[in-house]
């Protein structure tokens, strides 16, 4: 392995403090001491881990809008305050170099990506929607009895996610895709 | 979930069929918390794992043959008279009589009546209640009626003996006995029992017949409603609950309400007509309904335009656009664009090479995601030549949720706020920021359009606040939750609700278009005082107390801050608690009443009582549980596709011949047939796929792998993808642990390395030796780069494109391969 603990605390700004489940020797003092260090002056955010459902009240330490730490919220009356290693290192989802932070864009048949700026990613995302609706849009059609009938419904479009999203942000997809007339329509909760 | 992390401590025996250690790990702390009070722990999985290290019994079961286990624990139950009978007889339909004409695979060879064999469908007509008069069920309380569901269920299960329980899933007689008469013992008002599951029991072709022998088997011991007891029901994702509630799927709309079908449903009325019931609470479906279309149309809906209901797109058919329809019709050329947003199908679905190829058909791709997915570098994917694709990829950076504010519901139905800590770095986008400028720019495109067919689109609101481009989410929830949109007065003229204030409870959503919500059950995470003030429920953080271990001041648990579903089952037939030890909700015939006429008595105790509060246990309905259903009570003979009664069969690809039936496979399971060989299956026993496989995840990895390959605190923990196998097949085929292995199917191969283990034991299926193995699928072609082991090939190109009949899940817990040493 070519990765040296150096180069970890590089990839994450800080070590993981949440302490997992399992544990066997106690860092709990070594551990609480360094937070207390590294927390001084920062600001905690009531955070819930993104990781699976059982929903662990999480404390997000920030300064100057940089994520310093992240651990799990004692108060929790589901949790008590514990997280298990992917809680614990929920910090690397923000802090972490292999993170895009630009929009990219892949051509037909080319080999790479390339940086575009998000107006015009926008720009053209909404074009490619606008084009293929207005050429595939299935305003009416027979029935089982061959009745002509309304169905408003676009089959060439297909939305995919998420479970990793809020709920307001899963009612603003649904309304979005419903409102197009997009049927194609599911998430992870189906496999 | 029916109930509560937390209530889990309560629990006499658990009976954990899924892994609960390693996948819900923080979760877990309740079941151990159990264990110290004196509670025993069963686990049933085919491998030994940490759940099992902390359980007094570990059960391993061949994968696919749930059903004949927990119909073994049915019949052991009936015939050893050991199930609730109180309960039994009035909280379920047990006491149902059913259509003389209606025959169960006992009498059919393993089919139920009306199998249609050239269409592989049911015909329905004879599953059903036998009226009386005035159009009720007729019940016979003795139970000893032999058209009476609980005649039927005791016939039907009889073929369900330990010796059959023995052959078909391996699990030897005095075991399964030993299992049985332990959770049998939570029969009964002092006792009570749960169960856990996830995505073990759903990932099959009667993925859904096996949470309802789940939830019979719960039924029969009388534990759903009661402390200790219920379903707990363990979601993967953090917002698979929420996403789901809010319907991200393709056959609803948010908060359960059918998505409308073609045929069925012409217009607003008729989809009302036929999906509103007579009995339980989807009685209130149409104001649900009209406030949805108010939510979603805003002023656009209204009584003269069916609240826009005909802008609502109808499905085809009730057999279309499911996961895995996508990828059979995008490989078709069906579907030309595709957004995949937070989810990853290059890797995570089934028959993951399929996804791939399909998504290289398409015309354009968007990926919303924090990471660059396998899906997003479709592209690139091993075995293309970039050249070929003519793909446009469009990828768009996302926020996790620490950079956001937003609320997501855990696995226990709970709504938690979080807060944004920080701005998202560079042009990264929340979701909801996405979704919303996406929406500008197209009602901008659309603005000129004369067209009735984009007016609802044109109508719809995408703006929350005063910025349009970061969308307040505090609005959307109350949106969600739902509001006035006049004023709504009493009938003395007084103001109730203010136009544009928030309501407090779903009783308050009218069907006149007076209210919009955009998903009922969640009604209540947003309170308003009438001067404006919003309270979002959702970020209440008082934790639990002495008074108040169910915690109800933190969060927002739906439906109305209930923390336990059914909890009038707490109480006996009086409204008492059936035991001290085991009391939630009860009677209190002295407690002040409901106004006007203020008549003493009210359901009190620990939780909010999942029932009218003021409604008297001898008054009519008074004694019945199960308020979503029609008939108020449990039900034992249920309504899905595939039959009243679960029943064994064998997954689509299995090793063995189904001992139970004639009828091999779910005769109305859904086989997709793709082209170019696409989608092969196995023969029965076929020798050159001779093993089970199933496939499962870690504590250390998550899901297709986007939130922990590219995490190096998450890579570095695993040296490298593996496939777990016994000793004894590893002996037989001249395996060392650690060397590589190739493991194939019909579908598609992938190169692992070995880990023998001993947590894996080979079955004895009627005599005959089965070998299992099983292997972890978060692996995919993308990680950390100096970690190589956080890069692997995909487990999810051996499965099949095979689905559950009533909502098309697929059968990766269960099919066949062949293991071969070195990689070939």
């Amino acid at each position: 392995m070519s990765l040296s603990r150096r180069d970890f605390l590089k990839y994450g700004g800080a070590t993981a403090s949440g302490v997992a489940v399992g544990v066997g020797v106690d860092l709990a003092p070594v551990e609480a001491a360094a937070v207390s260090l590294r927390i001084k002056e920062a600001k905690a955010f009531a955070g819930v881990c993104p990781y699976c459902a059982v929903g662990c009240g999480q404390l997000i330490y920030a300064k100057d809008d940089k994520i310093i730490d992240i651990e799990g919220n004692p108060d929790t009356p589901h949790t008590l305050g514990r997280l298990c290693p992917k809680g614990a290192a929920t910090i690397q989802l923000s802090n972490n170099p292999l993170r895009p932070t630009k929009a990219l864009y892949r051509a037909p048949g080319s080999d790479k990506w390339e940086e575009k700026p998000l107006a015009w990613m926008y720009e053209e995302i909404a074009k490619r929607y606008y084009d293929t609706r207005e050429k595939h849009f299935v305003e009416r059609e027979k029935d089982k009895d061959g009745k002509d009938v309304v169905v408003n419904r676009l089959d060439a479009i297909a939305s995919l996610g998420s479970a990793c999203i809020d709920n307001e942000e899963c009612y603003l997809l649904s309304k979005l895709n419903r409102t197009l007339g997009i049927v194609y329509h599911e998430h992870q909760a189906r496999v | 979930m029916t109930t509560n992390l937390i209530d889990i401590q309560n629990t006499d025996v658990i009976m954990i069929t899924s892994n609960m250690a390693e996948n819900h790990p923080v979760g877990f702390q309740w079941v151990m918390k159990a264990k110290e009070h004196g509670a025993k722990i069963i686990h049933v999985d085919p491998r030994f794992t940490r759940t099992s290290a902390a359980a007094d019994i570990h059960v391993p079961l061949r994968s696919g043959t749930n059903i004949a286990f927990f119909g073994g624990l049915m019949n052991y139950a009936i015939q050893k008279n050991l199930y609730f009978k109180d309960y039994v007889v009035h909280y379920t339909n047990a006491s149902f009589l059913i259509d003389p004409a209606f025959k169960t695979p006992t009498d059919l060879a393993g089919l139920f009546t009306g199998y249609d064999e050239a269409k592989r469908t049911y015909d329905r007509s004879s599953w059903k209640y036998q009226l009386d008069g005035e159009g009720n069920p007729k019940r016979d309380l003795t139970l000893r009626d032999p058209q009476s569901v609980f005649q039927l269920l005791k016939r039907h299960y009889s073929r369900y003996t330990p010796e059959m329980v023995e052959r078909v899933c391996g699990i030897p007689k005095a075991k399964f006995e030993e299992v049985a008469q332990l959770f049998c013992s939570t029969s009964g008002p002092e006792k009570t029992g749960t169960v856990t599951y996830a995505l073990n029991l759903t990932q099959h072709t009667n993925g859904v017949e096996n949470i309802r022998a789940l939830c019979m088997l719960q039924l029969m011991l009388g534990n759903i409603g009661r402390p200790g007891g219920g379903i707990v029901a363990l979601r993967g994702h953090a917002n698979v609950q929420g996403a789901t509630d809010l319907e991200l799927l393709y056959h609803e709309l948010p908060g359960y309400l059918p998505m409308p079908l073609r045929d069925a449903h012409p217009d607003l009325k008729t989809y009302l007509e036929k999906e509103t019931p007579k009995g339980g609470y989807w009685v209130n479906r149409p104001k649900f309904m009209v406030s949805l279309l108010k939510a979603f149309y805003g002023d656009g809906a209204h009584a003269g335009n069916e609240f826009g209901y005909q802008w609502l797109p109808k499905r085809a058919s009730a057999d279309a656009y499911s996961h895995q329809h996508i990828f059979a019709d995008m490989y078709a050329g069906k579907i030309k664009g595709f957004l995949a947003d937070g989810q990853n199908p290059a890797v995570g679905g089934p028959n993951a090479k399929l996804a791939r190829a399909a998504m290289q058909k398409l015309d354009w791709l968007v990926v919303v995601d924090i990471f660059l997915t396998e899906t997003a570098e479709v592209w690139k994917a091993p075995g293309s030549n970039p050249k070929d694709i003519q793909t446009e990829v469009f990828f768009v950076p996302a926020a996790p949720a620490a950079e956001k504010d937003g609320s997501l519901t855990n696995t226990m139905r709970l709504i938690q706020w979080h807060e944004a800590a920080v701005k998202p770095p560079g042009d990264v986008q929340t979701d909801a920021q996405f979704f919303c400028t996406l929406a500008h720019r197209l009602q901008k495109m659309y603005a000129a359009s004369k067209k009735e067919r984009d007016k609802g689109f044109l109508a719809a609101n995408f703006t929350y606040g005063d910025k349009p481009d970061h969308p307040d989410m505090v609005q959307v929830l109350k949106e969600i939750n739902g509001f006035a949109t006049a004023d709504i007065t009493d009938k003395d003229g007084k103001v109730l609700f203010k136009k544009g204030q928030a309501v407090p409870s779903f009783a308050a959503l009218t069907d006149d278009g007076k209210t919009a919500s955009g998903c009922w059950i969640y009604t209540g995470v947003i309170n308003e005082t009438p001067d404006g003030k919003l309270v979002n429920k959702a970020a209440g953080r008082k934790p639990a107390d002495a008074n108040d271990y169910l915690a109800h001041g933190w969060g927002f648990a739906w439906p109305a801050n209930r923390r336990i579903l059914y909890n009038r089952a707490a109480a006996d037939l009086q409204g008492k608690p059936w035991s001290e030890r085991k009391k939630l909700i009860w009677w209190d015939p002295a407690a002040p009443g409901q106004k006007p006429d203020d008549k003493p008595g009210k359901w009190v105790g620990l939780d909010v009582p999942d029932f009218n509060a003021f409604l008297a246990p001898d008054a009519k309905n008074g004694d019945k549980p199960f308020i979503m259903r029609a008939d108020l009570v449990g039900g034992f003979f249920g309504p899905l596709n595939d039959g009243p009664f679960p029943e064994h069969y064998e997954p689509v690809e299995s090793p063995t011949k189904n001992l139970l039936s004639k009828q091999q496979i779910n005769p109305v399971a859904k086989i997709w047939k793709i082209a170019d060989q696409r989608n092969e299956l196995a023969p029965v026993g076929s020798p050159d796929f001779p093993y089970v496989i199933t496939t499962y995840r870690l504590t250390e990895h998550h899901l297709s792998g986007v939130m922990s390959r590219y995490l190096p605190m998450l890579a570095e923990l695993h040296y490298a993808h593996f496939a777990e196998i016994s000793h004894e097949l590893a002996k037989q085929l001249g395996i060392e642990n650690g060397e590589k292995v190739t493991v194939s199917s019909p579908r598609g191969k992938v190169h692992l390395t070995a880990m023998v283990t001993h947590r894996l034991k080979p079955f004895v299926i009627d005599g005959k030796t089965v070998h299992q193995i099983g292997v972890p699928w978060h692996w995919g072609w993308k990680g950390v780069p100096e970690l190589p082991g956080s890069m692997g090939d995909i487990t999810n190109d051996l499965s099949a494109t095979v689905g559950d009949p009533n909502v098309y899940i697929q059968e990766t817990k269960a099919f066949v391969c062949n293991l071969k040493k070195g990689v070939v």
